[in-house]
Parts: structure tokens; C-alpha cells; sequence
């Protein structure tokens, strides 16, 4: 089961790389979260891959059967998706408002902070 | 559910039984502490006028807290706890040792000077919009990335002084900020997300992200290909968070856009906390394997040092000119990884210490330069206050700045006898001791190259002549002081004197420190009690 | 989405969802569920709520400003963490309380108040990043932060005294008083 999940999150990485190799900054931002999907699964997949119970103690019991699942990295990916989804939110305001401030979502277009041409430093008095 | 005490499980198995000791506490509390004034601050958010004053008697007690850590630690070795009782490696333990309780401790004393500096250069609209609960916000993340003792906490540290950091860019909102911080946050993302696939990795070798059990297991595996792919995957991740030479765009295109106390917050904390991660990590935990990758470290070093050196050369506006500084400082760090014996990596904690606190002072100079030279002008909102075309006459007017100012600048640049000639003295001698003489060059040429930048900075914005205020301008020649930069700037400037003149204390710690991240095994112990004998793994 | 079907199902939708989330959160100590998706649910209903109705009567409805429920829910999570220092045991560790209340045994515990804190930290947080995505862009609304104290609470009694407003004394209000 490893090898076709292997292969499918190369496939993730690889559109979300050329997504982010892209100039606007939306299909920037679309590759960023292809990304921290694949990294998502690549979590699941580094913990362990079997057939087995979910990992929540029946009643009545004091401790899980030895078939559930790993329960780490599962917490780990809640974590990371949490993380992830709020950055999304927050760079989709980010972008929305770069959008309407600098009119422009190409980001070769985004030359505010680090403007074409800056004079050299005076050479002397 | 029920109570465990009926159940017939053996709780000693899995839970910590025996109570903490009360100073253990202190581990935890820089994080509750910052993250408590941050929720009060969100939650008085109208009443603007009490902001500065909760922020810093909390950034007060951080202080305090961090301090009484550090001579804990000093005294008793690492302190641990662990979160909900239970043992490591399966709760989350929180680890101070002596690199991370001075990283600690140095960081929140940054934070109490730009907090106070704070008074001043935010207004209140920057407050009502959230600056100090932002900041606490920054301080947790900070500190809970400096005192965790687990890799995917501190994935999780990275993640909240991030996005704190983007609140901090953003505030004021003008546009070039916005451009700024799309750059900034977009880089940051894809680093931390490199950080976690890491990680991600991490465990599928190791099966725990525990510090310390992963340090007791490394030896099993060292050297071998998947560590070594893993420790270059860790590298690149951390060196984008750092700044260093193929992987700093992000910093010159975002850290001169903030209000100037922000930048003197960035430019302080958030590389070092990447150069922290990368020490932790491949020093500690990887050790062998940095060994291997040494290298190319050191190319990325030499490639810092001389790119931050000249890109700070070619500015002619001084804030950018100040965030290249700080990616030249990064290069000086990154050395003493490369070379990575106890000696190197203690004089790269002593650089990082002594960084911290001179890129914030360089910040709150570099910002007081442009505002009284503004004023001088005559013009005080005038676009170009920062280049160094229109900065002059600043010793005329203000010889008592001009001299704190020269301070600052003599060590950010390592001249005697401020506290930034010894790290590199360390690292030169270091450097030498394994015959990289290229290494010490580099260093070398770098400190050269920033001095020429500084005292460029000193001969026009200072020495030369201001220019006439433009007609119908007046010129305001008295610049009256001000204790809320006053204050933090001078406590700045006497520890970086104080650390110059008196080193032997601050190296003997560092020292100390370096020797507890190359033999850790006082590090595993605090951790886990019963898992060596005696003496070290390596 | 000015539509008299969204505007008449939303405030029913948004009750329920709303209801929905605190029954969700609630399961979630022994089941799926819990504060954090719960606190999601919450601010999908507040998000119907805002294309029927504008941003306006969200930011009326909660009363408070959603950063400051936000502040609120860390400072409850923080605590429910901190009671472990009066027990002896290390930070975050669960301590439970069973009372009694007419012959049936509550389970009440720190990991529940933790709970509630993180349901107000994402309901808080997320919401206000909803709400100025959903925020028309123009002079009309000022920046969210810069909105006034006073003449929010004075609306948000007349809200509660009529009831349901319709959109046009709605707007008006906005107009008025909503902002300064």
C-alpha cells in the first residue's frame, strides 16, 4: 500500500511545485495548499500503514486492542491540518487585499516593497 | 472516563506519578505567561490606553521568569516537564538546557526593549489593530520554540510566532507593506511546510519525536543515507527560516516595510530562531551527519557572509541596508555550524546572543537616524527620509545619539570593545584549528566589508553637512530625547558594552552550553532518568 | 444574496448550526467531534448568517468582537492548563470532578473547559477572517477594528427589543450609527 501512496504524493508535490512556480498569486497560493496536503499524507503514510481498528478504547475497556491503528500520526495531521487551514484563510485575505491595494496578481507586477531601479548609495560627499 | 484508580492498569507504565518539583514550573510558564497577556490584551482590546502597560509588566516578568530558568538550570542542569502526565517519549516534554534558556532569556529581554520603544513608534491606531497582543503572541512562540524538548512542538512554535509575525508585518497596512508581507508570509509557509515533511520523515525513522530519545537513537542509524537525505532536508528548511545566501529574498523584500520596531523585533528574533532549530537539530540530534554535510554549510556560510556583506553595501536606504546586516550576521552563525566543534558552536551561540541584541539596536538607531534627520529637514513625513542621499547633520545636531549610535554600530560590525569581537574571535580561531583558512577569510571579508558599509553610514548621515531645509520648511534644530528610546536603546548598548569589556562569564556559558548540545547525555538524562548510566552515548 | 428564501431560512439555519456546535463539541470528550470542529460549525452558521444579512448584523449578533471571544478562549484553555499546578501534577494533565445533580453524575473536567476554550479560539478567530472576506470593500464600512463600542451595544438592544430587523431600517442603522 506504501508504494501507490508513495507515488501519489509525488504527484502532489510535483503539481503543487508548479503551481507555485507560477507568477499569480493565487495559483500560488492553490500550490501551497496542494502542498500541505501531500504533506498531509506523507504524515499518514510515515506512521505506519496497516489494516486495523480505529484507535479509540471501546467501553468498558482500560486500553486500546493491539490491532487500532497508530493514533500519532493522525494527531499529528489534525495538527497540521488546523495549521494549515488557518493559513489558508489568512493568506486568502492577504491575497484578496493585495489584489485590490496593488491591482495586480502577478507578482512580477509586485515591485512596491523593492521598486525597479533604486539609486546606488551617494559615492561620495 | 472512570477514574483510574479502580482500574487494574499498571499506571506507572505510562503516567508520571511522583508531583513535579515547583520549579519545574518555570519550564512551562514563559509560554502560559506570554499566551495569558495576549488573551487579556485581545480581550481589552477597545481600551488601548492599558495595552502598554499589561504588555510590559508581562514582558517584565517573562524576564524575570526566563532568569530565574536560567540560573535553575545553571545550577541544577536541563529541567523538563511533561505535558499531562505523561512519561516521555509519549507526552510532549518542554526541555530547557542552558542554549535554550539564554536563547530565552536574551530573547525576552529584545522583546521588553521594543516593547517600551513601542510606546512610542506605535501609535494608536497600530495598537487598537493589535500590537501588543500580537507581540505576546510573538513571545510565546519564541519561547515555547526555545524551550520545547519535542520536534513537532516545536513545528508547532514556528507556526504561531508566524503568524503572529504576519499580524506584525501587516500593521499600518499601506500597500508596499501588503507587498511585502504576500512575499514574506508565501517563503515563510514553504519552509515550515519543508520543516514538517521533515519531520514527517523523522518519525517514519525513528517512530518519536521526543528530542531526546530521538538523540538516543541517531547512533543506531548514523550516518546512513536516509539520515543523511533527512539532515539536508532539515538544513535547506531551517536555512530558509535563517535567511541564509540562495534562500534570503524573502528578507530584503519585506523587513524595511513595517514600523521600524517591528523590523528591530524581526531582525532580532525570527532567523534566530531558524539558527536555533538548525543548531538543535543537526548539532544535537544529527551530529554525524552534519559532519557529512559540512560542506556544504560552509559554502552556504561564505556565500552569506560576502552576499549580506555586499547587498548592505550596494543600499542606499538604510532600513534594507539593516536587514542585509542582519543575513550577514546569519553567515558569521552559519560558520560555526559548519565547523561544528564545541568551540565553533560556542562561538555561534555567542554570536547569536550578541546578534540578537545588536540588530535591535541597530533597528532603534536606524530609526532614530532617519527621524531626526526628517526633522532637521524640516520636513518631517518626507518619502526619502531613510536614503542615505538625504540623511546628514546628525552630529551637529545630536553628538550625544551620534555617540550611542557609533557604539552600535562598532558591534554590529565586531570592533573592540563591544561584545561582537569575541564570537568571531572564536570562530576565526576555530576555523584555523581545522585549517579552513577559506572559512576564516570569509569572515574576515565580511567584517571588513559591513565596517566600510557602517562607516559609510557614519561619514554621510552623520558627519556630512545636512542638507538646507527646503523653503518655507523650518528647521527644527533641537531634537528633544525621549526615555521611551532612551531607556531601551541604552540598556541595549551597556549589555552589548557590558558583555565586551566582561566576556568571561557569557563565555563560560556558552561554552557550557555547547559542550551540553555535543555530549546531550545530561540533556536524555533530565528527560529520561533511568536511560543511561553514566557518562555519554558518544 | 439578497434573496427573501436565504433571508427568511438563514436565521433558522444559523440556530441550528449553532445549536449543532455546542451538541458536537459536547460529544466530542467521548466520540468524534469536539471543540475544534464544533468551532467550525459555529462560524459556517455566522457565515450564513452574513450573506443574508451583511457583516453588519453578524458583528451585532455576537456582541462581542470576535478577536476578543478569541482572547477569551486562549485565556480559558490556558487556564484549564494551569489548574494542574494546585494538584501536583504537571501542566495539562485532566482532572475530573463528578458532581451530582438530581441523582445523575455530571463528569465535569478541565479537558472539557481545554475544549470550550478551543471552540471560542476557532469560533473567534475564523469568524473574523470571515467576515472580512464577506465585508464589501468600500467607504461605507470602515476597517473592522476601527469600529465604535458604544453605538454597537445600543444597536445590538434595539435588535434584541424588535427582533428579526428588516434590511431597510437595518441599513439605515448602519448608516447612522454603525459606524465612527
Amino acid at each position: 500500500m506504501e508504494t501507490p501512496l508513495a507515488i501519489l504524493i509525488g504527484l502532489f508535490f510535483s503539481a503543487a511545485i508548479y503551481l507555485m512556480l507560477s507568477k499569480f498569486t493565487v495559483r500560488i497560493l492553490l500550490g501551497v495548499v496542494l502542498l500541505g496536503n501531500g504533506v498531509n499524507l506523507l504524515l499518514f503514510t510515515a506512521g505506519g500503514l496497516t489494516r486495523s481498528v480505529p484507535a479509540i478504547i471501546p467501553a468498558g475497556a482500560d486500553t486500546l486492542s493491539h490491532t487500532a491503528a497508530n493514533p500519532l500520526p493522525q494527531a499529528l495531521i489534525l495538527t497540521a491540518i488546523v495549521i494549515s487551514f488557518s493559513f489558508f484563510a489568512f493568506l486568502l485575505v492577504l491575497t484578496y487585499r493585495a489584489f485590490q491595494d496593488l491591482g495586480s496578481d502577478n507578482s512580477d507586477e509586485m515591485r512596491l516593497a523593492e521598486p525597479r531601479d533604486e539609486p546606488s548609495p551617494p559615492m561620495g560627499y | 472516563m472512570a477514574s483510574p484508580a479502580t482500574s487494574p492498569v499498571d499506571l506507572a507504565a505510562a503516567l508520571v506519578l511522583t508531583p513535579p518539583p515547583l520549579g519545574d514550573w518555570l519550564v512551562i510558564l514563559p509560554v502560559v505567561l506570554m499566551i495569558g497577556a495576549g488573551a487579556i490584551l485581545l480581550m481589552v482590546r477597545k481600551s488601548v490606553r492599558l495595552h502598554g502597560g499589561i504588555a510590559i509588566a508581562a514582558l517584565l516578568l517573562l524576564v524575570l521568569v526566563n532568569g530565574s530558568l536560567l540560573l535553575r538550570v545553571i545550577e541544577n542542569g536541563p529541567v523538563t516537564m511533561v505535558m499531562g502526565r505523561w512519561l516521555p517519549p509519549f507526552g510532549i516534554a518542554f526541555t530547557a538546557d542552558l542554549f535554550g534558556a539564554t536563547m530565552a532569556l536574551t530573547a525576552s529581554l529584545v522583546a521588553l526593549a521594543a516593547g517600551i520603544f513601542a510606546l512610542r513608534d506605535i501609535d494608536g491606531s497600530g495598537r487598537r489593530y493589535g500590537f501588543y497582543p500580537f507581540l505576546m503572541l510573538l513571545m510565546a512562540g519564541v519561547s515555547g520554540a526555545f524551550l520545547t524538548g519535542d520536534i513537532f512542538n516545536l513545528y508547532v512554535w514556528f507556526e504561531v510566532l508566524l503568524i503572529s509575525s504576519f499580524g506584525l508585518l501587516i500593521l499600518g497596512s499601506r500597500p508596499e507593506q501588503i507587498d511585502g508581507a504576500l512575499k514574506y508570509a508565501v517563503l515563510n509557509l514553504i519552509a515550515t511546510t519543508l520543516f514538517l515533511i521533515s519531520v514527517g520523515y523523522l518519525y517514519s525513522l525513528f517512530g518519536t519525536l521526543n528530542m531526546a530519545d530521538i538523540a538516543l537513537k541517531a547512533g543506531d542509524l548514523s550516518g546512513t543515507a536516509p539520515l543523511v537525505t533527512l539532515t539536508a532536508l532539515f538544513t535547506f528548511a531551517f536555512a530558509m527560516k535563517a535567511a541564509a545566501f540562495p534562500l534570503n529574498f524573502w528578507l530584503p523584500a519585506s523587513y524595511h516595510t513595517p514600523r521600524i520596531v517591528v523590523s528591530a523585533l524581526f531582525g532580532a528574533l525570527l532567523t534566530k530562531v531558524g539558527i536555533y532549530a538548525l543548531i538543535r537539530v543537526t548539532v544535537m540530534l544529527l551530529p554525524v551527519e552534519r559532519e557529512v554535510l559540512s560542506p556544504a554549510i560552509a559554502t552556504l556560510a561564505i556565500l552569506t557572509l560576502i552576499t549580506g556583506a555586499l547587498g548592505a553595501l550596494a543600499q542606499s536606504d538604510i532600513r534594507k541596508l539593516a536587514g542585509y546586516l542582519v543575513i550577514a550576521g546569519i553567515g558569521n552563525i552559519l560558520a560555526g555550524v559548519a565547523i561544528g566543534s564545541p568551540a565553533a558552536i560556542s562561538g555561534a551561540i555567542f554570536y547569536a546572543l550578541h546578534s540578537m541584541v545588536a540588530m535591535t539596536a541597530l533597528y532603534l538607531v536606524v530609526g532614530e537616524a532617519a527621524r531626526r534627520a526628517s526633522l532637521l529637514s524640516g520636513d518631517e513625513n518626507q518619502a526619502n527620509r531613510w536614503s542615505l542621499h538625504t540623511l546628514g547633520g546628525l552630529y551637529r545636531s545630536s553628538p550625544g545619539f551620534t555617540a550611542v549610535s557609533l557604539l552600535v554600530f562598532l558591534a554590529v560590525a565586531g570592533l573592540p570593545p563591544l561584545s561582537g569581537l569575541w564570537p568571531k574571535i572564536m570562530l576565526l580561531k576555530a576555523a584555523m584549528d581545522i585549517n579552513a583558512w577559506w572559512l576564516a577569510a570569509a569572515i574576515l571579508v565580511s567584517s571588513f566589508l559591513v565596517t566600510l558599509t557602517l562607516g559609510r553610514i557614519v561619514l554621510l548621515a552623520y558627519w556630512r553637512q545636512g542638507l538646507e531645509p527646503e523653503a518655507g520648511l523650518e528647521r527644527q534644530t533641537a531634537v528633544r530625547g525621549d526615555w521611551r528610546l532612551s531607556l531601551p536603546l541604552g540598556a541595549l548598548v551597556l549589555l552589548l558594552a557590558g558583555f565586551g569589556l566582561f566576556p568571561e562569564r557569557l563565555l563560560s556559558l556558552t561554552q557550557s552550553a555547547a559542550e551540553g548540545l555535543a555530549g546531550p547525555s545530561a540533556y536524555i538524562r533530565s528527560v529520561f532518568p533511568d536511560a543511561l548510566p553514566s557518562g555519554g552515548i558518544r | 444574496m439578497n434573496t427573501i428564501i436565504l433571508r427568511t431560512v438563514a436565521p433558522v439555519v444559523t440556530a441550528l448550526t449553532l445549536l449543532f456546535s455546542v451538541f458536537v463539541l459536547l460529544r466530542g470528550h467521548n466520540e468524534p467531534g469536539g471543540g475544534f470542529i464544533g468551532g467550525l460549525i459555529a462560524v459556517s452558521g455566522l457565515a450564513i448568517y452574513g450573506i443574508a444579512f451583511g457583516t453588519g448584523a453578524v458583528r451585532r449578533a455576537l456582541r462581542f468582537h470576535p478577536m476578543a471571544i478569541a482572547g477569551a478562549g486562549l485565556l480559558i484553555a490556558m487556564l484549564s492548563g494551569l489548574v494542574s499546578i494546585f494538584a501536583g501534577v504537571p501542566f495539562m494533565t485532566g482532572l475530573w470532578i463528578t458532581p451530582s445533580l438530581f441523582g445523575t453524575d455530571i463528569p465535569l473536567s478541565t479537558v472539557i473547559s481545554f475544549d470550550v476554550g478551543v471552540y471560542l479560539v476557532v469560533l473567534g478567530a475564523i469568524t473574523s477572517i470571515v467576515l472580512a472576506l464577506e465585508q464589501e470593500p468600500g467607504p461605507e464600512f470602515p476597517a473592522p477594528a476601527l469600529r465604535g463600542t458604544t453605538s454597537r451595544r445600543a444597536e445590538t438592544a434595539a435588535f434584541a427589543r424588535e427582533g428579526a430587523p428588516d434590511p431597510v431600517t437595518k441599513k439605515k442603522r448602519r448608516k447612522s450609527g454603525g459606524k465612527r
